[in-house]
Formats: structure tokens, sequence, C-alpha cells
């Protein structure tokens, strides 16, 4: 890298793309779009389901990582430690079911919902966010994971306007209008929503970088860091604040509109705590405050769970082991095991890399403040300014 | 609760002066409101509806109790802590099922004996459980981010959960209910013996803790390592050996509402820990968390909140009053009832 740079002026891809992160966004969306399908076809994942079930999958896991990287933005870079970060996602997802469904009859555009849905769970975000100002660490955790939880209350209980727990059916899907011969997206291709889902996270993915360089992203991290010193140095920790739960829970908005429109059913129970958590496991787990980073802790744990533990059971029944000594696993209803395993496997990467798989280079230089740093590289995160 | 003095020149920064009055009067106005209350409400059951509510907020209380002894101390909001109570419930099922017993037992002598087993098993069992966690899960983390032992300790919790799911039962389990339900008439006061059973059992563990804390050198060492854990240190405190005291009595407390939990409700099942520790956690912010006698009436509000909500016939609606009742006391108290001002920690 130095060596390149004491010659002639030429630039390496890497310096290239440091400095042009919408680019590299979408050269990095394209590539990604189109190996992920292609590795699905390698053995030892085709034994946990044909392509078109991991394409689906692929576009399932898109959702989770657009909810790791609104987290990722409060908690990671605003250091506000959000536990009820499903209400948003809720929020999102009924906005587009009262948009667009025979139950309210309206019939709004997908696409016109995802601005709508997204505008709704900022509004919310802020609603929200407000009484929590005050509090600080965990009492900011304890209060956000009770609105987490009183929000899929309110869709369970208010039947009137939400049908209670059988949820709100017959969502309308999104379409292309012709364009590329497709109209409605149906059930049974999923390669519309995968294609979908990759341009919404590229466009989130370009705004959450121009916004984590920004005097406000700067801001995010003083408060991180130190609030009052933050405070006193004439941020309005008020309206920043307000801003990262805002911006989260938009970008969970967008996430809830999107899912409601790929299932066309929701119900007040798939947005509980486990949601929360598993978007906040997705960002702790992918290196908090690392864009890149979180989006493949959400990726790698979304396929894990789902695609990875839920199909082990025909995945071990499909290589027709001979039993080891005593240990048959053929006898093994390995669907049984699967959170326990999913549980052992967030204790033991949480273990290994307590930083997570791939941390910020803020915060790597946080953790190993005692070794020189000269050796590093300036733009190896393409993240120039070293915030996050 | 009222904020009794303001804070003056060259005081320490604590919003409130509890005095020696405070809290015994304002508890007893809380009492006679809910009383209140729960006459508009129930009628001629309220009474019975107060007492449930004394029962169930006890046994949110010895969970948090558990809750805040480890935030005291470490800092980590143990999520696994709901499930160490679940499994408490188990391990008390599955011995009184083993003994054979399936229902009230009426010789005196020989239910105080099971009980005693019951509670010393799972109390016991329960501890080590806690202690074999904070070791393997919690210890190698303990340098590392603040988001990393939170995110074992929900694995630990899913693990719990599962060993449960896998070897014991997917759905509902009875559990025997051995003591016997009269209805026992004590003065004006008339209570089904398991109710005065739970409550009197919550007060003694309360009691025996809050005189271990205050009163013993290991209960010492467990206050200073919770002010200044390397300060401690420094004065010749063990502090791994603290730690895992901590959670040794934490999870014990636990271990005994798990059993309790069998005893009372005579049902448990493997993912009662969740919720139960949810409330149990509102319980012990409610009341200032790291202060175990807030934990103990944090326990209780909730108790008497659900208990109101049902009574007034929005039964489904409790869960969302409980954590209303966690905002609204937060936005005026922002660290709990009887919290002190925390530093700038995030």
């Amino acid at each position: 890298m130095s060596a390149a740079n004491r010659g002639v002026p030429l630039t390496t891809g890497r310096e290239f793309f440091g400095r042009h992160q919408s680019l590299s966004i979408v050269v990095a969306a394209a590539v990604v779009t189109t190996i992920l399908p292609l590795v699905a076809l390698v053995p030892p994942f085709s034994g946990f389901g044909n392509l078109d079930v991991w394409v689906g999958t692929f576009a399932n896991a898109g959702v989770f990582v657009l909810l790791a990287l609104g987290l990722n933005v409060v908690v990671g870079l605003a250091g506000l430690l959000d536990l009820g970060y499903a209400a948003f996602f809720a929020i999102g997802a009924y906005t587009m079911a009262y948009g667009n469904s025979a139950f309210t009859g309206l019939d709004v555009p997908f696409w016109v919902m995802l601005v709508v849905g997204a505008l709704v769970a900022a509004i919310f975000g802020i609603f929200l966010g407000a009484p929590t100002l005050r509090l600080r660490g965990d009492y900011l955790a304890i209060v956000t994971l009770g609105f987490g939880e009183i929000v899929p209350v309110v869709f369970r209980n208010a039947d009137t306007y939400t049908r209670g727990t059988n949820g709100i059916t017959g969502i309308g899907q999104p379409s292309f209008y012709g364009l590329f011969g497709i109209n409605g997206f149906g059930f049974t291709n999923q390669w519309p929503y995968y294609i979908t889902i990759v341009v919404i996270i590229a466009i989130a993915m370009i705004f959450l970088y121009r916004l984590q360089d920004s005097r406000l992203g700067r801001a995010w991290v003083a408060i991180r860091e130190d609030e009052l010193a933050a405070a006193s140095m004439g941020i309005n920790t008020v309206t920043t604040k307000l801003l990262a739960f805002a911006i989260g829970a938009s970008t969970s908005g967008f996430a809830g509109v999107f899912y409601a429109a790929k299932l066309s059913t929701i119900a007040p129970d798939s947005f509980g705590f486990t949601v929360s958590f598993t978007a906040l496991a997705m960002v702790v787990l992918g290196g908090m405050g690392n864009i890149w980073g979180v989006s493949a802790g959400a990726f790698i744990i979304y396929e894990l769970q789902t695609q990875g533990l839920k199909q082990l059971d025909s995945f071990v029944k499909s290589l027709h082991l001979a039993p080891i000594g005593p240990v048959d696993l053929n006898a093994i209803n390995f669907i049984n095991y699967q959170y326990l395993l999913y549980g052992l496997a967030l204790v033991l990467m949480m273990l290994f890399r307590p930083e997570g798989l791939f941390p910020s280079r803020r915060r790597r230089q946080e953790l190993r403040e005692a070794e020189p740093l000269a050796g590093e590289d300036e733009l190896v995160s393409g993240d120039p300014t070293g915030v996050a | 609760m009222t904020t009794a003095t303001a804070t003056g020149p060259g005081r320490v920064a604590t919003r409130l002066d509890l005095g020696r009055w405070t809290v015994p009067v304002a508890v007893a106005v809380a009492l006679v409101a809910v009383y209140v209350l729960l006459i508009i409400g129930a009628g001629p059951q309220a009474q019975e509806q107060f007492i449930n509510a004394l029962t169930i907020g006890g046994v949110y209380a010895l969970i948090a109790l558990g809750y805040t002894m480890v935030y005291g101390i470490i800092e980590l909001i143990n999520f696994a802590h709901g499930d160490v109570f679940m499994v408490g419930s188990f391990v008390s099922w599955w011995l009184l099922t083993t003994l054979g017993f399936n229902g009230s037992i009426g010789d005196p002598v020989v239910l105080a004996a099971v009980l005693a087993l019951a509670f010393l098993v799972a109390m016991v069992v329960m501890g080590i459980v806690g202690v074999v966690i904070e070791r393997l899960a919690y210890r190698p983390l303990r340098n590392a981010p603040r988001l990393a032992p939170l995110i074992t300790a929900i694995g630990v919790s899913f693990i719990l959960q599962n060993i449960v799911f896998v070897t014991i039962s997917n759905s509902i389990v009875t559990s025997p209910q051995v003591i016997p339900n009269p209805v026992l008439t004590l003065g004006p006061i008339q209570i089904r013996a398991i109710n005065l059973f739970v409550i009197v059992l919550t007060v003694v563990l309360m009691a025996a803790l809050h005189l271990f804390i205050n009163r013993t050198r290991l209960g010492r060492a467990m206050r200073s390592t919770a002010i200044d854990r390397e300060a401690a240190q420094i004065m010749g405190v063990d502090i791994n050996q603290t730690i895992a005291l901590t959670f040794f009595i934490g999870s014990a407390l636990a271990g005994a509402a798990g059993v309790v939990q069998g005893l009372y409700f005579g049902v448990t099942k493997f993912d009662i820990g969740f919720q139960a520790g949810l409330k149990a956690f509102t319980a012990a912010v409610l009341g200032g968390i790291g202060n175990t006698t807030g934990a103990a009436i944090g326990g209780f509000i909730i108790g008497f909140i659900e208990v109101l909500s049902s009574v007034f016939g929005y039964g489904r609606w409790s869960e969302a009053a409980v954590f209303g009742a966690l905002v609204l006391v937060l936005v005026f108290r922002p660290t709990g009832i009887l919290g002190q001002q925390l530093g700038d920690r995030a």
C-alpha cells in the first residue's frame, strides 16, 4: 500500500473505493447479490435446501440486515441501548397492512408505503424516544424493552383495529408494473423480493454511510463517548438523540413494510422481544458501529438460525452417516435442538470474539489501546475519518 | 414518594434524602390506597385479592433480588436469571414427583420435612447453576465491551429453556401442590395456608438477605465490590469469590421462587422464565437497580399492578400496565424509586 503511494500517483482499488463509498456499496451489493445464489449451489450449503429456498431466506435475511443497520445507528453510533427495537418493525409492518390490504380496503402501492412506513416509524421513534431522554445506560434499556413489550400487546388486544392475535391478512404485494415482465411479485418466485431488498439495503447503506460521516454522525459518537462533554461542546443532545431514534426507527419501518408485503400476513406475535434481541445480537456480533460488519453479522446469524439449524436435521439425514459407536446422529431429531444450538452458538461466538466478528476501526483501537497502531492502514475499513 | 429535601450546596447529589420514616410512611399510604382501589374494584373479595397481590409480588421480589444483586455488583442485566427461576421450578417438580407426592400432604411433620428438602435442594442446585453460568459465560467477558455479556446472558437463557424443552417437556407440566388448602382465620384476616406460607417465606428470606448483606463479612465484601471493584481488591477482597457468591445467593433465591411457583400455581413450563424474569427485572429497575430494598418494593408494586388490572377487568393489559408504570416512574425519577444518582455509564 505505502509502496504504491511513494511512486506515481497510482490509486489502488482499496483507496479508490475508500474515497467513493457510495459507488463501492453499489458494486459490493451487485457482487454479493450474484455470489450468494452461487454459493448456495455448492455442496455443503446445497444440502440445506434448493436454490429457491435459499433465495427466499436471502430476502428474509435482508429484512434483518435492515433491522441491524437501523439498530446500529441507535446502539452502535449513538450508544443508546435499545432493547425494544422490534416495536418500530411492528409499526412499519402494520402501517403497510393498513395502507394496502382488504382489512382497510386501501390499495396504496408498496413503493409509496415504503416511504410512509418509514415516516410513521420515525414519528413513533421520536414519540417513544422522548420519555427516555433523561435516562442513562441500562435504565434506558429497560424502558425501551418496556415499549417493545407494550407495542405487541396493543396490537394483540386492540382487536377492533388490528384483528387481535389473528393479525391482518391479504396484504398487497409489490409490483414492477410490467417492468422486467413482472407485475405482482407473487409467492413462488423469490427473486424479485431478493433484488428489491438488496436495492433497499444498498440505498440505506449509502444513506447511513453519509450520515455517519456527517456533523450529525460525529455528534452521535460524541454523545456515546461522553454525553456531558458533548453537551458542553454545544451539541444539542435532545435533538441528536431523538434523530438517532427517528433514523433507527425509520430503517426498521422500511424493514417492516417489506416484511409485511412479502409475507402478506402479519400477526402481533412476530414482533416480540426475540426480534429485538436478535437484531441486537446481530449488531453486537457483527461489530458495533461498523456498517459492513453489522450487515454481515445479521446475514450470518439469520442464515445460521433459519437455514443452518432448522434444516440441520434433513442435512444430517441426507448424509446417511454410519453410527459412530453408540452415537447415531440419524436418530437425533435436530429440530428440537435448534434453539439450544443457537444459544450455544451465541455464547461461543461472543466468548471467542467479544468485540464482534468485524469490529469497527475505532473500537479495535479502544480494545487494543496498548498496542501501537502504526501499521494500520488509514482506509482499511473504508472509513477515512476514523469515526465509528 | 415526595422529593423530601432539595439538594443544598455541598450535599451529595442524591435526589431523595430518605428520612428515617419516609419509606414506612410512603409504603403505608400506598398500601391503604391500593386497598381502597381493591374495595372499589373487587368489593367483598378485596382482602383475598390483596393477599394474592402480596403473594405474587413476593415471588417477583424474590426473583428481582437476584437481578438487582447481580446488576449491583457487575452491572450486567442477567437475562438468564428468569430461566434460573424456571429451572428451579422444575427441580422442585422433579424432587416432589420422584418422592411420590402428587397432592397435598396432611401430616404436618412430613409436610415440613418435604418443604424443607424441596427448598434446600432447589436453592442449592440453582445456586450452583448460577455460579457455573457466571464462571463459563460471564467471567471470561468481564473486561469485554459492555454488550458482550448481555448477548451471552440471552444465549444462556436460550440454552436453559431448551435443555428443559428437550429433556423434560415442551408443554405445561403439573407440579404437586403439597400444601393443604384450608382457609385460616387470623383475627379479622382470612388467608389460605399457601398464601400465608409464601408471604412469610418471602419476608424471612428477604430479612435473611438483608442481614447477610449488612451484618456479615462476606456481605461487606459484596457491598464494597459493588461500590468499587478495584479498591475492594486492594483491600484484600477476593473479587472472583465475591461475585460467585453473589450469583449463588441470587440464583438460590430464584430457585426458592421456582419452588413457590410449583406450590402456589401448581404448573410450570419451559418458557415461564422469560416473562417472569422480565417483570422481575422491571421490579428491580422500578425500585432502583442495585438496591435490594428497592427490588422488594418493586416486586410488590408489580404484584399489585397485576392484580389491580385484572380486578378492573383489564387482565389482558396487565403487561402494558406494568411497563407503563415503569415508564412513568422513570420519567419522574430516572433512577427508580430508591435509586442513587448514577454516574455517566452507558
